[in-house]
């Protein structure tokens, strides 16, 4: 008898889990945080050329995206130069604005296998849950880096477990013109806007954005 | 002094690096008027001197910080299908020969350099036509890359969060 109920309530949480995961997947049109103030963005920095194509699309968005937490991997050198190099070159207006820099162990390292990388991806969600319950972003800003997994299935745990809904935006890079990249792919789906560079890709995913080249 | 700067990014293309070294590239570059040849070689294993090439001048290095410099001093660049390097090349404005490694198969770096030939933004070729290539080859045909607008991005965001 134990063992039924046992079963029964797993069952019926998993139940509530999917019905909650599909609601918070279909509020992403309806969720205008910009109408109540400032956006709070979470936005994921790779290494390399994703931190400069995203650097990009960070150069025109308003002072009305704020405060800023850039998540860098903790092996990645370069994107906290840029980073700051960045910030410290926006307009006067933008100097009370502020930004914070957060590093987390990097999901996927270039090459690596599936199955560590699935390991890995699971040790850094250990650091991304806590990140991301922390600052409660409005929206995840992100462009292809592994570790944005990890940071985008903490914002949704966020919406699922009905704490906030966290807007999750997805430019692939410009170098994707015909496939998506591996982190597109499992993004595709639970991104609120997904936006591709290339029409070929928007031809192949009905549900992408595309706004001609963005960066 | 007409320059071609030569980058293969922060792998190693050996087969670059000997093709565009041999007398005949260097007769062909000399036939178009350029003078000077600046190697960016990466981790290869070739490193020229810079007396083992009669009739130009050569210049070899391995890395950078920072390979603008070098392309804004360039008359032509001559690159590895790496992205970063061929949209660093393109929107300096600079005349691009894109030279695929065809020894590295299923490369999806090779999309964007495809894309981008197929819009006549730069030209395409491998080692084994190179020489062909830089006899042949029209510059004039290029069209001119327009940097991409973020500020199409923000706008969109703006209107989907009602910024």
């Amino acid at each position: 008898m134990a063992v039924l109920v046992a079963v029964l309530a797993v069952f019926l949480l998993c139940l509530l889990v999917l019905v909650r995961f599909y609601a918070v997947l279909k509020t992403g049109s309806k969720c205008r945080p910009g109408t109540k103030g400032p956006v709070a963005v979470l936005i994921v920095a790779g290494s390399g050329g994703h931190t400069s194509e995203i650097l990009r699309l960070m150069e025109c968005l308003s002072a009305a995206y704020t405060p800023r937490h850039y998540v860098i991997a903790d092996t990645d050198k370069m994107s906290e130069e840029k980073i700051c190099a960045f910030e410290r070159s926006k307009p006067p207006s933008h100097s009370e604005s502020q930004f914070t820099i957060c590093r987390i162990p990097r999901s996927r390292e270039v090459h690596q296998s599936w199955c560590s990388s699935i390991i890995s991806t699971l040790n850094a969600l250990r650091y991304s849950l806590p990140l991301v319950f922390r600052l409660r972003p409005d929206m995840v800003l992100c462009n292809g880096p592994g570790t944005c997994v990890p940071l985008c299935v903490a914002g949704l745990l966020l919406g699922i477990l009905g704490m906030k809904k966290v807007l999750i935006v997805y430019v692939e890079s410009i170098c994707r013109v015909q496939t998506l990249s591996l982190t597109g792919k499992i993004l595709y789906p639970i991104s609120d806007y997904f936006v591709v560079q290339w029409s070929s890709l928007r031809d192949k995913y009905p549900k992408s954005i595309f706004l001609g080249r963005i960066v | 002094m007409k320059t071609v700067f030569v980058t293969v990014g922060t792998t190693s293309f050996d087969e670059l690096v000997e093709s565009i070294t041999c007398a005949e590239s260097v007769q062909a570059l000399k036939a178009r008027g350029y003078e000077r040849l600046v190697l960016q070689v990466g981790r290869g294993s070739l490193l020229p001197a810079a007396d083992s090439c009669p009739h130009v001048r050569l210049e070899a290095f391995r890395f950078k910080d920072s390979i603008a410099e070098d392309i804004k001093q360039a008359d032509l660049v001559i690159s590895h299908a790496g992205a970063g390097s061929c949209l660093e090349s393109l929107c300096a404005g600079k005349p691009l020969l894109v030279v695929v490694n065809d020894k590295l198969m299923d490369n999806h770096q090779l999309e964007l350099a495809r894309q981008l030939h197929m819009d006549s933004h730069l030209l395409y070729c491998t080692c084994s036509t190179l020489t062909e290539t830089l006899r042949t080859m029209d510059l004039s045909v290029l069209q001119p890359f327009l940097p991409g607008q973020p500020k199409l991005f923000a706008n969109f965001l703006d209107k989907a969060l009602g910024v």
